[in-house]
């Protein structure tokens, strides 16, 4: 019993915490166009810094871009995991950062990742 | 400057979390601030400032549209009558801003909102209305989502309010377009 126990805590070890759910690249797209687009873009940094190569960058990262310092310290990478959870609450995320806009449907969330999953 | 505001006792109606509100949000409604404001709160500085730097942006976009010579009378018109409303958008943030105790971003260059918003490919007018329509469109979006971030509930009516001039400006905007109105209802935000 106690080995079955071990395996538990093991698989626990090694699952993601919130496996983000497959999204639609496509509706992410439409998305982008209407709720982030007022302060991204994919290929310039506006009042947020561009999006292209956001998967695997770390936070904070795009040169010439003028960040908090909370995001300058940051020493999280952007993947699927914590885009989600930057999305749901920027702020639980990196305290101190200054987006603040929060993606409240888990959904939107997926697809919006699937999207810039795309811009590399 | 016109006020954001009213009726003024709905929002010094407030607990003592509600005093340092109370001076952002009687210079966002063009009054003076109490004598004795608290200590601001950086994170809604800092929520400000990102709706300040949209701002920013916004002026700068009409500008670009309004000297490309691509818009011609009546749209002409209504562009600078929209960029008359960013430039009050962005007073009220700036005081607001300093109000709390932070420094308001500063203005980028017209050049590098050329850049930011690839003017260059702007030829007819309605390439700019496009691009007008999809900026205000997105600042709706941006103040409706920051609206739960805000730790001053009052400020969050104030991106409210901000929120429904830019849905005013992309309204009238895709009506210029012949744009189709949203076919289903709360299309914004979410």
């Amino acid at each position: 019993m106690r080995r079955f126990a071990c395996a538990g805590l093991l698989i626990a070890a090694i699952t993601p915490v919130a496996a983000v759910a497959a999204g639609d690249g496509a509706r992410g797209r439409e998305l982008y166009e209407t709720r982030c687009i007022g302060c991204h873009s994919i290929e310039a940094d506006r009042i947020g810094p561009r999006h292209r190569g956001l998967i695997g960058r770390r936070a904070g990262s795009v040169a010439g871009f003028e960040y908090s310092p909370a995001l300058r310290a940051a020493t999280l990478v952007w993947d699927a995991a914590t885009l989600d959870r930057w999305l749901t609450d920027p702020e639980a995320t990196i305290p101190g950062q200054r987006m603040s806009y929060r993606v409240g449907a888990a959904r939107d969330r997926a697809d919006l990742i699937a999207y810039l999953t795309t811009a590399r | 400057m016109q006020s954001l505001i009213q009726p003024r006792r709905n929002f010094l109606a407030v607990s003592g979390a509600g005093v340092l509100s109370a001076t952002a949000v009687a210079v966002l409604a063009g009054r003076a601030a109490p004598a004795k404001a608290q200590t601001a709160s950086m994170a809604d500085v800092n929520i400000l400032n990102v709706a300040l730097g949209l701002e920013h942006e916004a002026i700068g976009a009409y500008e670009l549209g309004a000297k490309s010579g691509l818009l011609q009378k009546p749209a002409l018109d209504v562009a600078v009558l929209f960029q008359s409303h960013h430039k009050a958008h962005r007073d009220a943030l700036a005081a607001a801003i300093a109000s709390l105790g932070g420094k308001a971003v500063e203005t980028k260059s017209l050049d590098d909102y050329a850049k930011a918003l690839n003017a260059g490919t702007l030829k007819s007018q309605t390439d700019v209305l496009m691009l007008a329509a999809r900026l205000e469109l997105g600042a709706t979006n941006a103040y409706l989502g920051v609206i739960p971030a805000f730790k001053d509930a009052k400020l969050g009516q104030v991106a409210a309010r901000l929120a429904a001039d830019e849905t005013m400006h992309w309204t009238a905007l895709s009506g210029t377009l012949s744009r189709a109105l949203p076919a289903t209802a709360l299309s914004f935000g979410a």
